[in-house]
């Protein structure tokens, strides 16, 4: 039997009371890469974030292959947004991703040998390795967001949630990161990623999630990828939505 | 208090066993002299301001460092441990932004610390302790409580909730003093700190703090590191964020409220912040910084109540902070990456760098207005196309030589420019940077050829021979600029260095006959 990596029901988050995203209801499928995409506020990173529990929940519930998350945390890689961290703190970039290994090592024990060429490797997957010794402060946003990315590979999940993972990211990084991607899907992992731009996220992507606020469309991209369902997705965003139904036209 | 080499000098001198050893080693009599005449001086002087002061200055020193004194072993003691908890702890105050956190937290002790006295009915460390530590929570979760339930934000409620208790700690504090027993009570040492005024009991306590800091930290340390860096992502992971979180939180809270009889509810705050800043100057890893912090929070602390002890029983607290605070100011100077002075010297170094690019550049286009015909530059044509008058042209050209890049000869009273390999090299370096800009600027990037210069007078100094390649190789390899001149190809620069033929017609890159 196939396991669901990830389920959720009637997911309903709140801040201070205040709702920012209801009733959810998603049902992933393995070796999928899934677009997240809406409008700012949307509430795109809550969710991840409700998912993982970092925010907590007021209704429904998660499952992350088949069991609550806390069980299968250990299967799970998250991508946080560039801006979540302080980039001055005092450390380095190996010392950033031998953190990926942190869920595994535990509590009390050591960072083994396996573990730092684990973190090696990931760095070099994502062509980070040059800078392993460099301190994090003297990194360029897109830099940053690569050895993020690397953090995750460590974690050696079979779920990943990635939140803006191309923010700040040049083109060409951006076409290699997807490579990579695309490669751990191949290999059975399931990959959520947050994403902003809307033509891009019809090509890469193959099943989309339209979010704001509630779940405004789950499926396959060619499927969700419409005009209807993204101007309800954005709607009321008029230039947005002009441009985006623009582009619509013009990638039929 | 003055700290004069003369006081000690003199009291070695009038030490009678010292100037007879001296004397039994045969030391030799001018020196014997001296010391005679320093004990007459100092003698004399001594009568006159006050024998006793002196001695006792010196005594004090002794018995500080010998720790003979229970007293001081108890104050030093004390300090040690203070240190290493607040440099400890101070360290993910700083990189948690939450200075102004510890500054509420230790403010907001103080009424805890009356109630504690006024219940015991003396000054007993435990009641104490119990008290300053529930006015802490109290202070936070009030601090929590604004935050959450009204949209003032965090700075704000710090702000109130630190004046607010501190005000009605004062008020208590008052009360205290007007007691019959008040004027013993000591609770007044509270708010500046005296380390001589450490209890045995106190001692244990800040001892314990320490040691639980030091050992939570080497055994969690991969916990508090990701908790403070990241700490969605350690939760995201399934590790116990939160309850670190606490665990920091309290520790805090324990280094705070046993430092007070020490350093005093003021300037807590400021023995948490200054080492760890300090040492956040000096490494970019967290586990050096817990290191260094702890060290300067160890030497200041036993600084201030060195001096404090100096100074029969100066209030504690501003002494340490004093001693942290010129610690701060040597690493905020001096430190190799952030440091003042080093900041300061690398400009210096650059802006001469440049200069010598712009001299190099100089002779360049002067040789190349010429047609390359001779190898050295007059130093009036230097001169003119620097626009300048000839002294400063001299005076450019002389540091260049320093470089050891260029030659200043005199042929036939004129001053001419000699550049070497290295610095024909280089010249051509800096033209060949200018030129690819201006031509990138002007074909990649669309800009009017009039409107590129004073960019690529910036830019060509800081250009790497990685980005030079990338621009060669996105331009095709050009020949010549936007204004029609020539651009030197790195290939070619260092294939007429390799071989110079004489008749070559000159791309600029022929080298001078030597
Ligand atoms: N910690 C918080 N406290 C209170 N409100 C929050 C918090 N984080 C987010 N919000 C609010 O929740 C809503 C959803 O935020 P979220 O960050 O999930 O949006 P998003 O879709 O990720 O947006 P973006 O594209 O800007 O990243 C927003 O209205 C935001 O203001
Ligand atoms: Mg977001």
């Amino acid at each position: 039997m196939q396991e669901v990596p990830l389920e959720t029901h009637d997911l309903t988050v709140a801040y201070d009371k205040r709702p920012v995203l209801y009733g959810v209801d998603v049902q992933v499928p393995e070796g999928k890469l899934v677009g997240i995409v809406g409008p700012n506020g949307a509430g795109k990173s809550t969710l991840i974030k409700a998912i993982m529990g970092i925010v907590p929940t007021t209704g429904g519930w998660v499952k992350v292959f088949g069991q609550s998350f806390a069980k299968n945390a250990s299967r799970v890689g998250y991508v946080p947004q560039r801006e979540s961290v302080d980039w001055d703190f005092p450390v380095n970039v190996m010392d950033v991703v031998l953190m990926g290994r942190y869920g595994r090592i535990g509590l009390m024990g050591r960072v083994s040998k396996a573990d730092k060429e684990i973190a090696a490797e990931s760095l070099d997957k994502v062509g980070m390795l040059p800078y392993a010794k460099r301190q994090i402060s003297n990194l360029s946003g897109g830099q940053q967001q690569r050895v993020f990315l690397a953090r995750a590979l460590a974690q050696e999940s079979d779920l990943y949630l990635m939140d803006e993972p191309f923010v700040g990211v040049d083109a060409s990084t951006e076409a290699a990161i997807i490579e990579l991607l695309r490669e751990l899907k191949n290999r059975g992992k399931t990959i959520l990623v947050v994403h902003h731009d809307l033509p891009t996220a019809q090509t890469y992507f193959d099943m989309l999630m339209l979010l704001n606020m509630r779940l405004v469309a789950f499926g396959p991209t060619e499927e969700v990828f419409t005009q209807e369902l993204l101007q309800k997705t954005y709607g009321g965003r008029l230039t947005i939505l002009s441009e985006v139904a623009n582009k619509v036209r013009e990638a039929k | 208090m003055k700290l004069d080499i003369g006081y000690v000098l003199r009291w070695w001198a009038r030490t009678s066993s010292f100037a007879k050893a001296t004397a039994d080693r045969g030391a030799p009599r001018g020196v014997l002299a001296v010391l005679m005449g320093l004990a007459f001086a100092a003698s004399a002087q001594g009568a006159r301001i006050g024998d006793m002061q002196e001695t006792v200055f010196v005594e004090q020193v002794w018995r500080f460092f010998t720790m003979k004194d229970a007293v001081v072993r108890t104050a030093l003691l004390g300090s040690v441990f203070l240190g290493i908890s607040c440099g400890l702890l101070g360290s993910f105050i700083v990189v948690r932004k939450l200075s102004l956190f510890g500054d509420t937290l230790s403010h907001a002790v103080l009424p805890g610390v009356a109630i504690g006295y006024l219940v015991a009915g003396q000054k007993d460390p435990v009641a104490i302790f119990i008290g300053a530590t529930v006015a802490g929570v109290l202070g936070t979760v009030m601090v929590n409580l604004i935050k959450k339930t009204t949209h003032i934000k965090e700075d704000s409620s710090l702000g109130m909730v630190l004046a607010g208790f501190y005000g009605i700690g004062i008020v208590l504090m008052n009360r205290i003093q007007k007691l019959p027993t008040g004027t013993q009570s000591g609770v007044d040492k509270f708010l500046f700190g005296q380390a001589a005024a450490l209890s045995s009991v106190e001692v244990w306590m800040i001892g314990g703090v320490a040691l639980a800091a030091v050992v939570l930290v080497l055994v969690f340390y991969r916990q508090f590191l990701i908790g403070s860096f990241d700490i969605g992502f350690a939760k995201a992971m399934g590790l116990p964020a939160g309850l670190f979180h606490y665990l920091l939180m309290m520790l805090l809270a324990f280094t705070v409220v046993v430092s007070l009889q020490a350093v005093g509810a003021v300037l807590v705050s400021a023995m948490l912040v200054i080492p760890a800043a300090s040492a956040y100057l000096l490494t970019e890893r967290m586990h050096r910084m817990l290191i260094l912090a702890s060290v300067f929070g160890i030497f200041s602390g036993v600084l201030g109540a060195f001096f404090s002890f100096l100074g029969n029983s100066l209030p504690t607290g501003p002494l340490m902070v004093l001693a942290a605070s010129s610690v701060f100011t040597l690493c905020f100077l001096f430190s190799p990456r952030h440091g003042l002075v080093s900041r300061w010297r690398k400009r210096r170094s650059r802006e001469a760098r440049i200069r010598n690019e712009n001299t190099l550049k100089a002779i360049y286009q002067v040789r190349e207005s010429h047609g390359f015909a001779g190898e050295g530059v007059k130093l009036t044509d230097l001169a003119e196309r620097m626009n300048e008058p000839a002294a400063d042209t001299r005076r450019r050209l002389a540091d260049l030589v320093a470089t050891g890049v260029c030659d200043l000869k005199e042929i036939e009273g004129k001053s001419f420019a000699f550049l070497n390999p290295d610095g024909w090299l280089k010249a051509c370096a800096v033209v060949r940077n200018h030129r690819l800009w201006e031509l990138y600027l002007t074909n990649q990037a669309e800009y009017e050829p009039d409107h590129v210069h004073d960019d690529a007078e910036v830019i060509e100094h800081v250009l790497g021979e990685e980005t030079v390649r990338r621009l060669e190789r996105l331009l095709d390899y050009p020949s010549e600029d936007p204004h029609g001149k020539l651009i030197p190809s790195l290939a070619d620069v260092q294939r007429s260095l390799t071989q110079v033929s004489p008749g070559e017609k000159a791309t600029g890159y022929r080298m001078p006959n030597q």
